[in-house]
């Protein structure tokens, strides 16, 4: 990526906050808020890939959801095109959500198994006017073919499709419309790894040919580290660090990046074993109750008593990387 | 049982689900102490080998094998009760979703002491000790209370814990892993293994891994068989194996994957097609749709596992000595 893209981009999240309501207990009592994001901002640019990753319960997903306007923000905005689509009308965010899409990652339950794959490929474009009859038509078998299906698939039903075929067929339907940017939530993690490659390379193709942004939410550091322009980390709904991938790939700065990266498991058994994980003790606080001050301080190999009273602003380490510690 | 015998042997495995094979003529051992990991996706039939051995095939699977021997002793004929006596005591396993595998109505502390209540007739305060000992060595702080718990009150990587502590605490000679950690995320993967290596390094504990991650295979295995549409295609030392591959379909696994330190953003190397189904599995070399070498004889004849050349590994491929051919795409 460039640096002007970063300065005009085509996403802008500012101080973005997700809270629900959250039941606790046996009797599903109303608790405290779970603050499933807690205050994320980042910017995509035109063309750009850029990532988010952290482990379950970090808030990636959500944020994905909240750019997409398909849930509602507690705070924060959402800047697509030059609009917040936080403040917009109805009518105006159908609008505004035409030019974004969604993969999600499991390709079975994205296809309704009642419908023909051109159907389903079809009904975001009819349901929006946007074309009819025979222009309709040519439309679903281009894209089809643009994700290596042929035309004629159209008529056939998702039962007669493989796995990877079948994310081929999602990726189709979010290209239907031209998007300018697809959030592809974890797009190749239910896929047998002689897939993976496959939809990972489609990926990278259609954004090389048409210009689209991924914002690319995932837990598999590999595929981050293969695909994207930039990475941020989440934790407990917070980015903790956000860099250019090589950088951070190269010179992790947070300690739960650290650990992060010293857990992924080179398929190298010679290599594998010169390394020395960092591991974390304990599993991830609640969101519903997150440690006071910094929120990974509970697990972190150098927390201090400051980490405990003060939160860490994600701070610029220079023009390109930030990160969250107060001893970075 | 004899200091020779292996403490696991399994040949000429095959398990139907009607008149579908799903696993072929699988033969392997494992060693006192040693780690094998069978790899392959989904479909493979690496879990239904697993739990053949440990006759938890459900219903409508058959078991046939020409031999089935733990440490030396034929475990193939032993009805249902024995084999559940076996299961607590020399051998036990965990699997892929802890959540689910644990009874959702029992506390952990009764599901970790069963065995031992009902294998080894200890009072109950000596099987709460040896459990409360347990946990603390899976790494879970706070026994006592955990004991009192039930399973959906704790995280997917405590369950995972509990149900490795639930599977050692008759400390078995053989432990059968599938997919331990692939519900888990990166971090609590990290301690996973750790703790399973630790255990393994302390009780002797043989390991048969059964996965999909080449990295926990490249992390864990000493030996490992690649399986493919019920079948071994491939098997050998894990550092032999990561090092040169004889089967087309292990090489070219290995290759689709994202290289960690090289080249970003390049297309990466791909396998045409996808894994057959298992209800019209190809006839001669079940990769051979799918395989850059597959000729005629592939199409027809099924390949044995036979070594190549002065190597000990063994692979099933009419082609082995080309394989070096495929070049990157």
């Amino acid at each position: 990526m460039t640096p002007d893209r970063a300065t005009d981009p085509l996403l802008r999240v500012a101080d973005l906050k997700v809270h629900f309501a959250a039941r606790a207990g046996l009797l599903r009592r109303p608790g405290a808020a779970v603050r499933a994001v807690d205050g994320v901002s980042f910017a995509v640019g035109t063309a750009e890939t850029f990532a988010l990753v952290g482990e379950s319960g970090c808030g990636k997903s959500t944020t994905g959801y909240a750019v997409l306007g398909m849930v509602r923000p507690t705070a924060g905005a959402v800047e697509f095109l030059g609009a917040d689509i936080t403040r917009l009308d109805r009518a105006a965010l159908r609008h505004a959500q035409r030019d974004m899409q969604i993969i999600f990652q499991d390709p079975y339950s994205s296809l309704d198994p009642k419908m023909r794959i051109g159907d389903s490929i079809a009904e975001p474009l009819s349901a929006r006017g946007a074309l009819a009859g025979t222009a309709l038509a040519r439309r679903v078998a281009e894209v089809l073919e643009l994700v290596g299906l042929r035309g004629e698939h159209a008529r056939r039903y998702p039962h007669e499709f493989s796995g990877g075929q079948r994310q081929r067929i999602v990726i189709a339907r979010a290209l239907a419309l031209q998007p300018k940017l697809i959030v592809c939530d974890e797009p190749v993690s239910a896929l047998d790894v002689s897939i993976r490659s496959q939809i990972l390379n489609l990926l990278m193709r259609l954004q090389r040919k048409l210009g689209i942004a991924y914002l690319f939410i995932s837990h598999d550091l590999a595929v981050v580290r293969h695909v994207s322009d930039r990475v941020a980390v989440m934790y407990l709904g917070h980015i903790v660090e956000e860099a250019p991938t090589e950088r951070l790939f190269a010179a992790p700065t947070h300690p739960y990046t650290q650990a992060l990266l010293s857990a992924i498991l080179l398929p190298d058994p010679a290599a594998q074993r010169a390394r020395q994980p960092v591991i974390l003790k304990g599993d991830l606080p609640s969101p519903a109750a997150p440690p006071s001050g910094c929120a990974f301080r509970t697990r972190c190999p150098m927390a201090q008593a400051r980490c405990a009273a003060e939160e860490p602003a994600l701070r610029a380490i220079d023009d390109a990387h930030r990160a969250a510690c107060h001893f970075v | 049982m004899s200091a020779t015998a292996p403490l696991l042997e399994v040949r000429d495995l095959n398990v139907t689900i009607g008149d579908t094979p799903v696993v072929d003529a699988v033969s392997f051992t494992i060693r006192p102490g040693e780690t094998l990991a069978l790899v392959g996706e989904s479909g493979c039939g690496k879990s239904l080998t697993a739990r053949a051995v440990m006759g938890l095939l459900p219903s409508v699977a058959h078991r046939r094998a020409a031999a089935l021997a733990l440490e030396g002793r034929d475990i193939a004929s032993l009805d249902e009760r024995a084999m559940a006596a076996l299961r607590g005591e020399a051998m036990s396993m965990i699997f892929q979703e802890p959540v689910a595998s644990l009874n959702p109505l029992m506390t952990v502390g009764a599901q970790i002491t069963e065995a031992l209540l009902a294998h080894r007739g200890e009072s109950r305060r000596d099987a709460r000790r040896a459990a409360l000992a347990m946990l603390q060595e899976v790494g879970i702080a706070d026994g006592a209370r955990r004991m009192a718990q039930y399973p959906f009150e704790l995280s997917g990587g405590m369950c995972q814990r509990v149900m490795i502590a639930i599977a050692l605490i008759c400390r078995p000679r053989l432990l059968i892993a599938d997919e331990p950690t692939t519900a888990l995320d990166v971090t609590i993967q990290a301690q996973i293994l750790a703790l399973i290596k630790r255990l393994r390094r302390e009780t002797g504990t043989g390991l048969l891994l059964i996965t999909h991650d080449m990295g926990v295979v490249a992390d864990m295995a000493d030996r490992m068989c690649v399986m493919y549409a019920g079948r071994i295609v491939e098997e050998g030392d894990v550092f032999a194996l990561f090092r040169e591959q004889h089967h087309p379909y292990t090489k070219l696994l290995l290759r689709s994957l994202p290289p960690v330190g090289g080249e970003r953003r390049q297309l990466l190397s791909t396998i045409d097609g996808a894994v057959p189904d298992l209800r019209a599995w190809p006839a001669g070399c079940r990769f051979n749709p799918r395989c850059p070498l597959a000729d005629e004889v592939c199409r027809n004849e099924k390949p044995p596992l036979a070594a190549v050349g002065a190597t000990r590994e063994r692979t099933a491929c009419w082609h082995a000595e080309r394989v070096a051919e495929i070049a990157a795409r």
